[in-house]
């Protein structure tokens, strides 16, 4: 602050302008400048954290054994799609809740179950039971019986979901949505 | 009236602040024109969303068991359906206008000094217009919203570190489901349209603190030192109130489109539902908007190694270039014949989206699923191996991904004539060994079913066999 050369200054005005009567001395201004955006920000912030952070939050759902049937209803050697619920359903879900599965029966009490999801995209792969694999009608993705890739560009094995047999009764273990990463 | 109107505007000095606006000076655009009507489309296209995107809201409920239902209600009735198809056809004008604006202004160079700020901001209105279409045609809740949310959610996946994390985070949750459609909507709704208001209201607040750009003239380039006062001369000397002078053009054309979307609204309708979202009704073949069609087609003519890379990097290096675009040349030349390059620019991009879009359309890689098998006139008999080697093309799946005659898919090459061009020999490599998009059949078929399949192919030629004339003997 320059010397204007009255012996009671008047309070400066901010940087570089002339002096002004109503304005408040340097320092009590700097304070309130910092107090009225700290409450502004302290405000901004205690509606901002439980906003932010329900809206990031991702639902974690159990990991569920789901019921998909008898065991005598899958005739040997045979993959069948099968559905079964969410491991959580929501209320709301109505048919989303539902997931579907490749089910194949590969021995007495032995299965395995294929997501229905193509590693590539995600599209929903269909079972050619007389071609004996799998397709993709999104991008052409071609899975063996085994869920490896045969052809397109699936990066990876299809996914299985694990699958047991407890008192004659086929159960999958219902799982997050598998998403394939670099 | 006179009356009332001066008392309102003496309590809110709603002129005082309107003047200015209405009655900026623009420079002459002459010839030009015509070109300076793209912008303000889009806004009104936007206008238009926004309304109807509010009515439909009153009865679409954003509940991903019952946004099915609430939309075949909203489709049956009369005017519900003339909403919903304005609200269809408005989105892909919006796409068409702000692809076209982005287009005037670049070739025009406008983006240059002083308005550097107002390119940056209609980058960032370009990347928020493009998340509206695809969030709002995933409210379309049916198999193709589902599946198209599935289908977001893996891209977002090959994100280096935080993909399962960011591909969950998009299904709000593990699993694709309740949460899923409200996170789109509130996203389509609320916080996309939320940041487009801001970055409208800065845009337009540009347009007139650094007025709108004179046509460019070759020869004339922008030197920042000197533009601000040359461009106050300019319009001194060659300006002209924009309302009306400019004004009625933009109305004129606004209305035109407007009338054009109403009317294919009224003529064609939404567009169709397709089934119920239901994720265990495998018979669906996601695909998205026309739109999009172009990107859904690159990525699936892309290098298969590249696929990481393109799937996250493309879209981030194109939103780069456009955001360095105006600091790398902000000054110089704006004339489009001085600056060549920009030209060939526009066309190789013009011409990339249309062809993977007619390509994305036609999608030559995706097998045929719904094939049906070869009709007995195809196939030319109906008993022996060849009879037998013809359904085994369809059981075998050989038929979604090759034609016959005009039948199945057309992923792989054409079998028609297959057996002009191919031994017995050549076909079993082939089927045996496979391709990089053909599985192999080695194992998963046995020597009786290769050689009635054989017998089939072998039997394919261009011009059938009985109808060659027997070669004459000496």
């Amino acid at each position: 602050m320059t010397d204007s050369g009255n012996p009671a200054p008047a309070p400066h005005g901010p940087a570089g302008e002339p002096p002004c009567p109503g304005c408040l001395d340097p320092s009590r201004r700097r304070f309130l400048t910092r107090l009225s955006i700290a409450a502004g920000t302290l405000a901004a912030a205690v509606v901002a954290i439980p906003s932010v952070a329900f809206l990031l939050g991702i639902r974690r759902t159990p990991r569920l054994w789901r019921d998909v049937g008898g065991v005598d209803q899958f005739p040997l050697g045979t993959t069948v799609q099968v559905a079964f619920a969410d491991p959580s359903p929501l209320p709301w879900s109505g048919v989303t809740a539902q997931t579907a599965a490749w089910l194949r029966r590969t021995g007495d009490a032995e299965f395995i179950a294929f997501s229905v999801n193509c590693t590539h995209l995600g599209c929903p792969i269909r079972w050619l039971a007389d071609a004996n694999l799998f397709m993709c009608p999104c991008h052409g993705g071609v899975f063996y019986a085994n869920g490896t890739v045969a052809s397109g560009p699936p990066p990876r094995p299809l996914n299985q979901y694990p699958v047991r047999v407890a008192q004659g009764r086929v159960e999958i273990l219902a799982s997050p949505t598998p998403i394939t990463t670099s | 009236m006179r009356k009332a109107w001066n008392w309102f505007d003496d309590l809110t000095g709603i002129s005082a602040m309107l003047r200015p606006l209405l009655f900026h000076p623009v420079p002459k655009a002459r010839k030009a024109a015509w070109l300076y009507v793209l912008g303000s489309a889009t806004l009104i296209v936007f206008l238009v969303q926004i309304v109807t995107g509010i009515a439909l809201s009153s009865a679409y409920v954003a509940s991903a068991g019952q946004a099915y239902a609430t939309l075949l209600f909203i489709s049956s009735s009369k005017f519900g359906a003339i909403v919903r198809g304005i609200h269809y056809f408005g989105a892909s004008a919006m796409i068409i206008l702000i692809g076209i604006h982005a287009i005037r202004v670049y070739l025009m160079a406008s983006y240059k000094y002083p308005r550097q700020m107002n390119w940056l901001s209609g980058v960032v209105l370009l990347f928020l217009t493009l998340g509206m279409a695809f969030t709002g045609q995933l409210l379309r809740w049916d198999q193709n919203g589902f599946w198209s949310s599935v289908v977001a959610a893996e891209q977002a996946g090959r994100s280096p570190g935080i993909g399962n994390w960011l591909g969950h985070f998009i299904l709000a949750g593990d699993t694709a489901g309740g949460a899923t459609l409200s996170r789109f909507y509130a996203a389509h709704v609320f916080f996309i349209p939320a940041l487009i208001f801001l970055f409208l209201g800065l845009h337009l607040y540009l347009v007139i603190h650094n007025g709108i750009s004179e046509p460019p003239k070759a020869g004339r380039p922008v030197d920042p030192r000197t533009y601000r006062v040359w461009y106050k001369e300019l319009l001194a000397r060659d300006g002209e109130p924009f309302w009306p002078n400019a004004a009625w053009r933009d109305a004129v054309f606004g209305c035109l489109v407007v009338l054009v979307i109403v009317g294919l609204a009224i003529a064609i309708g939404p567009e169709p539902l397709g089934r119920a979202p239901d994720p265990t009704l495998i018979g669906a073949s996601p695909k998205p908007d026309w739109y999009l069609l172009w990107y859904y087609a690159l990525l699936s003519v892309i290098p298969r190694w590249s696929e990481d890379a393109v799937i996250i990097l493309a879209p981030l290096i194109f939103a780069l270039l456009l955001i360095f675009l105006p600091f790398v040349a902000g000054r110089g030349e704006r004339h489009p014949l001085r600056r060549p390059w920009s030209l060939v620019i526009v066309a190789a991009i013009v011409i990339t989206i249309y062809h993977y879009g007619r390509m994305g359309a036609s999608a030559p890689w995706s097998p045929r699923l719904e094939a049906q098998p070869l009709p007995a006139a195809v196939v030319g008999t109906t008993t022996g191996p060849v009879a037998a080697g013809a359904k085994l093309f369809y059981d075998k799946g050989c038929e979604f991904c090759h034609t016959i005659d005009g039948y199945g898919g057309i992923r792989g090459p054409d079998l028609s004539d297959a057996g002009d061009r191919m031994t017995a020999e050549q076909i079993t490599t082939r089927i045996y060994s496979g391709a990089a998009n053909m599985p192999s059949y080695r194992g998963n078929m046995s020597d009786t079913d290769l050689a009635k399949l054989i017998a089939f192919l072998e039997s394919r030629h261009k011009i059938p066999v009985t109808a060659v004339p027997a070669p004459v003997k000496p």
